[in-house]
C-alpha cells in the first residue's frame, strides 16, 4: 500500500504506483484526499482519509487496512454460486437441519416414495460412514455421501462439489440433509432455498429455546414422531410456541415419518415451493 | 460452534489482502463480532493463534469489538436494542422479536508492516 496517500496497492512513496490517481498531488506530503481533487496549501495533516477511512489511537493510520469484509464471505460467495446453479436449473433445494436422531432419514425416505414422479437428488453429510446414502439408494434416488470427517457442518464448497457429481435434472429437488447438529450448520449458507428444521417430540419442549439459532434460520419447523407424543408426555402446543417465540414467522408442520399422519401437508408444502421456483425459471427465460 | 473454521476464514482473509497490498506482516486484526453470532470468544482466540501459524498474521494481536443486538417487535413494530436473543422488547413488553442486527462476524481491519 502507498504509505502516502493510501492508495491500496503496495507500493511506497516515491516509487512508481503503476496506477492512476484521480488526485493530483506530489508525494511526500501529508494530504490524503480520496476520489476527488482539488488544490491546497500545504502543511496541513488530514486524518481519517486514509485505507481506513479513520484514525485510531494506537494504530498507525498509514498501515491500518480497512478490510470489512464477512468471516464466511467465502463460504457465502460459493454458495451464491450453488444458488445460481440451481435457479438456471428451477431446481429447489431443501438444507435440513436437526439434531442426531430426529428422524431425517427416515422422513426423507418416506418423502421420496411419496414424490416418486419427481426428479429428485439427495446429498448426504455425516461426520462418518455412507448408511444414510446406502438407504436413500435403496429407494432408487441418486445421492451422494459427504463425510465430514471432524467436521461438525457441511460448507457451501462440499455442496457444490457434490452438485457436480449429482449431475442434477432441470426441475429438481435437490434434499440436502446436513450433519446432525443445531448449531453449527445455522451459520453456513449452502445455497439452498429454505432450511427446515426438524425436531422430535421426544427433544423436549424447550430445544428451541436452547439452540435459538438455528430455528431462527429456518422456514419451516417439523415436529417429527408425533406418534411418540402420548407416550412421552409431550406438550405439541408448548413446543410450538416456543419455535414461535425465537421465530415469529416460521411455520410449522406436524407429522410423523413412521406412521404416515401428516405426511400430506409436507408434501404439499415442497410441491408448492417447487413449483413456484419452477415457474419462476421458466418466466425468467420466457422474458 | 465452529471457531476453527472461522478461523480458517480469517487467515483466507489475511492471505488475500497480503497478496492485494503486498505486506508481510500483520501486527493486529480487529473483527467485529454480533451479539447474537454465536461465537464464543475465547475459543476464536484459542483458534485464531493456531490458524494463523505460518501464515502473515501468525502472533498477530486479535481484538474482538461488540456490536449490539437489534430486532424487529412484531407487537409494536420498532426496532429495539436486545442483550439477549430471547429478551421481552424494552418498550411494550411484547415477546415476538425477530433480529435484524447482531450476527456479524466480519474482519474490520487490520494493522500491517
Amino acid at each position: 500500500m502507498c504509505t502516502v496517500c493510501g492508495c491500496g496497492e503496495g507500493k511506497l512513496a516515491g516509487e512508481d504506483h503503476g496506477h492512476h490517481h484521480d488526485h493530483d498531488h506530489a508525494h511526500g506530503h501529508h494530504h490524503h484526499p480520496r476520489g476527488h481533487s482539488h488544490d491546497h496549501s500545504h502543511g496541513h495533516l488530514h486524518f481519517g482519509t486514509g485505507p481506513a477511512g479513520t484514525s485510531v489511537p494506537g494504530l498507525s493510520q498509514s498501515r491500518l487496512i480497512e478490510v470489512e469484509t464477512d468471516i464466511l464471505a467465502r463460504n457465502d460467495a460459493l454458495a451464491l454460486g450453488n444458488r445460481r446453479v440451481l435457479a438456471a436449473l428451477g431446481a429447489y433445494a431443501v438444507n435440513l437441519v436437526s439434531s442426531p436422531g430426529s428422524g431425517k432419514t427416515t422422513l426423507l425416505v418416506k418423502t421420496i416414495e411419496a414424490l416418486s414422479a419427481t426428479p429428485l437428488a439427495v446429498i448426504e453429510g455425516d461426520q462418518q460412514t455412507e448408511n444414510d446414502a446406502d438407504r436413500i439408494r435403496a429407494t432408487g434416488a441418486p445421492a451422494v455421501q459427504i463425510n465430514t470427517g471432524k467436521g461438525c457442518h457441511l460448507d457451501a464448497h462440499m455442496v457444490g462439489n457434490a452438485m457436480d457429481r449429482l449431475a442434477l435434472k432441470p426441475g429438481s429437488l435437490l434434499f440436502i440433509e446436513n450433519v446432525g447438529n443445531l448449531v453449527c450448520p445455522a451459520a453456513f449458507d449452502l445455497g439452498e432455498d429454505a432450511k427446515v428444521a426438524i425436531l422430535s417430540v421426544t427433544e423436549g419442549e424447550d430445544k428451541p429455546l436452547k439452540y435459538p439459532d438455528m430455528f431462527t434460520a429456518a422456514s419451516l419447523a417439523i415436529l417429527n414422531k408425533t406418534d411418540l407424543a402420548p407416550h412421552c408426555d409431550a406438550d405439541l402446543a408448548a413446543y410450538e410456541a416456543n419455535l414461535k417465540r425465537v421465530n415469529p414467522a416460521i411455520e410449522i408442520l406436524r407429522l410423523s415419518a413412521r406412521t404416515g399422519e401428516g405426511m400430506g401437508a409436507w408434501i404439499a408444502w415442497l410441491r408448492a415451493r417447487h413449483a413456484a421456483k419452477t415457474l419462476a425459471q421458466t418466466s425468467a427465460k420466457a422474458g | 460452534m465452529h471457531e476453527m473454521s472461522l478461523a480458517e476464514g480469517i487467515r483466507q482473509i489475511v492471505e488475500n489482502q497480503a497478496r492485494q497490498h503486498g505486506f508481510t506482516a500483520v501486527r493486529s486484526l480487529r473483527l467485529e463480532i454480533g451479539r447474537f453470532a454465536g461465537v464464543e470468544k475465547s475459543a476464536l482466540a484459542f483458534c485464531f493463534d493456531i490458524a494463523m501459524r505460518g501464515s502473515p498474521a501468525e502472533g498477530a494481536r486479535l481484538e474482538m469489538i461488540d456490536l449490539p443486538g437489534r430486532a424487529l417487535c412484531h407487537d409494536c413494530n420498532r426496532e429495539v436494542e436486545i442483550e439477549d436473543r430471547l429478551d421481552p422488547c424494552p418498550l411494550c413488553g411484547g415477546g415476538r422479536l425477530v433480529p435484524v442486527a447482531g450476527s456479524e462476524m466480519r474482519v474490520k481491519d487490520m494493522e500491517v508492516a
